[in-house]
């Protein structure tokens, strides 16, 4: 038992720091008083270095605050780090969202102007947007993960997505194709690569070519960064975007050289989307070849044979025509999301706002409901179990107790493992409780009691293993009631019954309040036992938790969960500090 | 506890039949963990007593699955893993932990409750949660299925315990000493050392006994921050009882058993000895 605000038993007799410090108040007590009469004009007084008293006092204590810190300082810092960062990030990921407007930026932005309640596809140029996102995602092998990510809100995107990354990069072969008809330098790298690229880049990136061929197979200096040739943006914007995203997917991901790549036909797409624009597109600001190559372009294109983006996509995948799915990513475009705590409990997150989930999806209250239910069970039968044994142990004689003790303290002292395994042993069909059962006839062979993989094998090896944690509270408090009160009350005529319910009860109610928190939130929480004798029907929330972190990767909604987890501990463990002390924790 | 020689006969079948509840507690208590060393001499590969272990034939009794637990370079590699994580990690909590006991019991710390609400977090958190948020951030940083990471884990995990002995040993201790000392002319880590360390060490064991066992026995942890290259004893049981439920588990079972007994009587031990050095208690 600590309390650590005493100063300990030997303030009485000898100087502390501490009695410096009231001795320092005192003085300035003192001196803010008005001088009266003339004996006390001899200024403050002076420590033996020559500095005012109070001041010295005051340095020795900071001195000493000082150094009560630096001790504590590297723990204090290694606990923030190895401890409540990775809490922090829990807390964090339980409403981070960037994936999706991380892995489709232009899309995102897009759908902000879009009207959900139009009950079509996205017009063009959101699904222009849309492809020009998804060819760069699919290139870097991202469009897979955003899809994992959605389809935690809505089941068949994920497929979506994937089918969707492996075509988009044909999107717009038929304006390819047109151009290319049209004036074959469209065909070659070189033709874009100047039409887009800033000229000193241009040189920079031609050295660092000549150089990579002439070094041969180790050469791993890294190439130039793609830049856009100024003015390019405003005439081209699209194209721009688009080629300059191509460019350093090129460099970054496939260590290519643009200039030696042709772009992808999402860019033709775009190409075509920007010439095509009413009013035409003003080239005045771009330099004479990049006119010359353009203006034929433009002419033609109001000719070409256009194709709907819409078609295409559901050529690829008919869902597409499915509003919902755009709502989807509509909804979950912002960088922060509710979406996972919805989740958790139950409800959903829609364009239209917050609704219940389908019935057959509800699993998360019923969980949290089975976690609280039984947590009381097995808080409640510890208590059953627990106040006898405190009552036994605080009533015998010093030495008989302590060895009673033992007995308490070994379960406490036993791996977690072992105890469930044990349980494993005697609760099994094949077991020891059942042979015994049978061997008494008490239960036929062929009608062996199934008492694990259910609620009941949770709750009894959850009460064995907690039950220490409510002896130990009762018991140190049980210690403390003088046994004279119950003595009075039976000499003032109680029955033994009035003498325990009125006299003596009341008095251990606070170590039961102590043993109930402790031991309701070491239940709450606890994962190893009910995923090993718990079966389907005996799980908790941890259960879920751990499955969506290890199994389903859906890392939000397993942070989500957590959080909520976290909270109700939280409050639990305020309530114990509030009855009990932070301070008074005893370990046996 | 005993009974008055008047006692009437209503009282005397109360009086018995509340020992005789207790004696079932006691039983609900010790029994499971006492059932699994007798079943880990069964020389069949059952999980219950066979005939001949009953009749006491020494047939139905063999070491075998103590030979497999020392055999099996699975069981072997997770006790050398254990072996190598939780000395590491109590040594990192006894340092750091011991180190700050002292600061936090000097007079003057400013927000001394917050600090030590931080400080003890790690034991009120739920494990899971602890688990989760360490294997979102260590993976954050490159530390998830690293040796490192399941020793910082672990050792973050031990901290409370040893805060929580230490200063509860604290308390008892005299800080005239400390000033007798330097008034002697010892300089700060020299009192540390000779005079400070020697009377509050039974705390400093016991916390590190207790963050020992808490990293030895830990396995939600280590289940979500360590790889299959830091797969501890714990964890080789976790597995084993999930999927292939095998009775070297029994043998493995007992072994920690007859270890939590050496510890508890240790601690026992540590603790009577430090209430002695305190007065508290004339035993």
């Amino acid at each position: 038992m600590s309390t650590l605000n005493s100063s300990g038993p030997q303030t009485a007799d000898a100087p502390t720091p501490d009695d410096a410090f009231h001795e320092a108040t005192g003085l300035d007590a003192r001196e803010s008083q008005p001088p009266h009469g003339s004996g006390d004009g001899d200024g403050p007084v002076l420590a033996a270095d020559g500095r005012p008293l109070k001041q010295s006092l005051k340095r020795a204590l900071r001195a000493q605050k000082l150094r009560a810190l630096m001790l504590i300082a590297p723990l204090l810092i290694f606990v923030l780090v190895t401890f409540i960062a990775p809490i922090a990030d829990m807390l964090f990921r339980s409403v981070e969202n960037q994936i999706v407007s991380d892995t489709l930026p232009r899309t995102t932005q897009a759908l902000a102007g879009w009207d959900e309640d139009s009950g079509a596809m996205p017009p063009d140029n959101i699904l222009a947007a849309f492809t020009y996102d998804m060819v760069a995602a699919a290139e870097r092998k991202e469009h897979t993960r955003l899809g994992t990510r959605l389809n935690y809100e809505m089941t068949g995107i994920s497929s979506l997505f994937r089918k969707t990354g492996r075509r988009v990069d044909d999107f717009g072969e038929t304006y390819l194709d047109q151009f290319e008809a049209l004036d074959p330098a469209w065909e070659e790298a070189k033709t874009w690569v100047r039409l887009m690229g800033d000229p000193d880049w241009l040189a920079a990136n031609a050295d660092w070519a000549a150089e990579a061929d002439a070094a041969g197979r180790d050469f791993d200096k890294p190439a130039p960064p793609f830049e856009l040739k100024p003015g390019i943006a405003a005439a081209l914007p699209e194209t721009a975007d688009a080629y300059a995203e191509f460019a350093r997917i090129t460099q970054v991901e496939d260590e290519d050289n643009p200039a030696e790549e042709e772009p992808w036909a999402p860019v033709y797409l775009a190409l075509f989307r920007d010439l095509a624009k009413q009013p035409a597109p003003d080239f005045a600001a771009l330099a004479a070849p990049d006119r010359a190559l353009l203006a034929p372009a433009a002419q033609a294109v109001p000719d070409f044979e256009t194709v709907a983006l819409a078609d295409l996509y559901i050529k690829a995948d008919e869902d597409w025509a499915d509003p919902e799915v755009w709502k989807t990513i509509k909804a979950f475009s912002p960088d922060y999301t509710s979406g996972y705590f919805l989740a958790s409990v139950d409800l959903q997150k829609t364009v239209d706002g917050v609704s219940a989930q389908p019935e057959d999806r509800q699993i998360y209250m019923l969980l949290f409901k089975r976690t609280l239910f039984m947590s009381m069970v097995i808080m409640g039968s510890c208590v059953l179990l627990g106040y006898p044994i405190a009552y036994l142990l605080s009533n015998l004689p010093m030495r008989t107790s302590n060895l009673l003790l033992i007995l308490v303290l070994l379960p406490f002292w036993t791996s977690l493992l072992v105890r469930t395994s044990a349980w494993k042993v005697l609760l099994q069909q094949q077991g020891v409780i059942n042979d015994i059962l049978v061997w008494a006839h008490i239960v036929a062979d062929d009608a062996r009691l199934v008492m694990i993989n259910n609620q009941f094998g949770t709750i009894v090896a959850m009460t064995h293993i907690l039950l220490p944690f409510m002896i130990l509270p009762l018991y140190s408090v049980m210690k403390t009631i003088p046994p004279s009160y119950v003595r009075a009350a039976k000499s003032l005529g109680a029955t033994n019954w009035t003498a325990f319910w009125r006299v003596y009860f009341p008095q251990s109610v606070p170590g039961i309040g102590a043993g109930c928190i402790l031991v309701f939130i070491l239940a709450i929480g606890y994962y190893i036992t009910p995923e090993l004798v718990g079966g389907t029907t005996g799980t908790f929330i941890s259960n879920r938790i751990a499955y969506h972190i290890s199994s389903s990767l859906n890392w939000g909604l397993a942070a989500a969960l957590g959080t909520i987890l976290l909270a109700v501990v939280l409050i639990l463990y305020w309530l114990y500090d509030r009855l009990v002390g932070i301070d008074n924790v005893s370990l046996g | 506890m005993d009974l008055p020689p008047y006692a009437t006969l209503g009282q005397k079948i109360w009086h018995y039949g509340f020992l005789v509840i207790c004696g079932l507690i006691f039983f609900f208590l010790i029994a499971p963990i006492m059932v699994i060393i007798p079943l880990s001499f069964n020389a069949e590969d059952f999980f219950t007593f066979t005939p001949e272990m009953l009749a006491f034939d020494p047939e139905g009794y063999s070491l075998k699955h103590y030979r497999d637990f020392f055999t099996n370079p699975d069981w072997q590699q997770a006790l050398w893993n254990s072996v190598k994580i939780a000395p590491a990690a109590t040594f990192l909590s006894v340092t750091l932990g011991t180190l700050a006991a002292i600061g936090l019991s000097q007079d003057h710390v400013p927000f001394r409750r917050a600090i030590m609400a931080i400080l003890i977090s790690p034991m009120i958190v739920p494990l899971i949660i602890s688990a989760a948020g360490m294997y979102f951030f260590y993976s954050r940083i490159g530390l998830q299925g690293t040796y490192l990471g399941v020793v910082l884990a672990h050792a973050a995990l031990g901290i409370p315990f040893v805060i929580i002995t230490v200063t509860a040993t604290l308390v008892g201790f005299d800080r005239s000493l400390t000033r007798a000392s330097a008034s002697l002319g010892a300089d700060p880590v020299t009192t540390f050392f000779k005079v400070q360390m020697p009377l509050i060490l039974p705390g400093v064991i016991s916390g590190g006994l207790f963050a020992f066992i808490t990293s030895f026995d830990e396995v939600v942890v280590v289940l979500f921050v360590g790889s299959a290259n830091q797969q501890t004893l714990p964890w080789q049981m976790f597995t084993g009882l999930r999927e292939q439920i095998s009775p070297t588990i029994l043998a493995v079972a007992t072994i920690l058993v007859v270890i939590s007994i050496a510890l508890l009587t240790t601690v026992e031990i540590l603790r009577r000895r430090s209430e002695k050095i305190r007065g508290m208690s004339p035993g």
